[in-house]
């Protein structure tokens, strides 16, 4: 291990699929990435969470909502309460919804079709943990593969999550029909953030962008920030 | 005793599916309108007092059958005698 990499875990669930991806372009862009597996009652020693995509127990019920008692999840909700870094990514946006760690929640996409492209993402904010290495103004080229990315808020709560800047990311052209072109939202301590697009999937020019990068860049920067922290 | 939960996309809610089941209908010349697909839970609980078994069927609805930002419930309750 080198002394700036940064040791990220990611949860894998029964029924998720992202877990190896988000784990290779986190170690590709030089973490320290690591395997938590969804019984683990305790977290190991790392400095942020990732939550991949995926179907986390068959999307039974809603998806995300039985994931969201997992013993690792508890862990997840204590660690995000301490101000501990928290990505959520498609399935696992999903799960931060359900579990209440992130305002709203997700439904099927209007079209009812299953989305898997490209889609370009306006960053909002730059002043986040998770957007802080993109430029006021950038657009994102970022995969989406979902059936159920329709991001709803009802409007007082859109209200609410509008004036206090909590919208990150949205769709130049939204896929889904989520409320007000939303692709990512981050909870009022900053700390939390899940979007429905794959970072992981854009970190290799060989797959037509790495623009994934900044987001888990972000991501990896607040890891190292509380890990010099936690040392004194 | 059996209880029934059933739980619908709240009212504005985008119901695509329900949509989609509407125009089916259509097309086999149902004239209906305004379809919403939702889910039905049946359980069997151990509650034999009604008001305490529809609190606690209640309980359940609100920590996970049903999300209460997007849906809405409905408790039914049958004595299994």
């Amino acid at each position: 291990m080198t002394e700036n990499a940064p040791r990220v875990g990611v949860v894998t669930f029964p029924g998720s699929n992202d877990d190896r991806d988000a784990l290779q372009a986190l170690g590709r862009l030089g973490a320290e990435p690591a395997a938590v597996w969804h019984a683990a009652e305790r977290l190991p020693d790392v400095s942020a969470i990732v939550l991949p995509g995926g179907f986390s127990y068959g999307d039974y019920l809603r998806c995300g909502a039985i994931a969201r008692f997992s013993p690792a999840m508890r862990a997840v909700a204590e660690f995000a309460a301490d101000g501990g870094p928290v990505l959520g990514i498609c399935n696992g946006f999903q799960i931060l919804c359900e579990a209440g760690l992130l305002p709203g929640a997700l439904r099927p996409n209007a079209s009812l079709a299953f989305v898997c492209r490209d889609v370009r993402l306006r960053v909002e904010r730059t002043d986040t943990l998770f957007t802080a290495l993109c430029e006021p103004g950038d657009t994102l080229t970022i995969p989406v593969k979902h059936g159920e990315g329709c991001w709803f808020a009802d409007d007082e709560l859109l209200e609410e999550l509008e004036a206090k800047g909590q919208i990150v990311l949205r769709y130049e052209e939204n896929p889904n029909g989520s409320v007000a072109d939303v692709a990512g939202v981050v909870n009022g301590e900053g700390n939390v953030m899940g979007l429905m697009p794959h970072p992981e999937h854009a970190v290799d020019p060989l797959l037509g962008s790495t623009d994934g990068a900044l987001i888990l860049g972000g991501l990896m920067a607040a890891a190292r920030e509380r890990a010099s922290v936690a040392v004194y | 005793m059996r209880a029934t939960v059933l739980v619908r996309p709240k009212p504005g809610i985008l119901d695509p599916q329900g949509a989609a089941v509407e125009s089916s209908l259509r097309q086999l010349g149902f004239p209906v309108g305004d379809a919403r697909v939702g889910r039905v839970v049946d359980l069997e609980i151990e509650a034999t007092d009604p008001a305490v078994a529809r609190s606690e069927v209640e309980r359940m609805c609100e920590q996970l059958l049903a999300n209460p930002l997007i849906e809405s419930y409905e408790i039914e309750l049958e004595d299994g005698r």
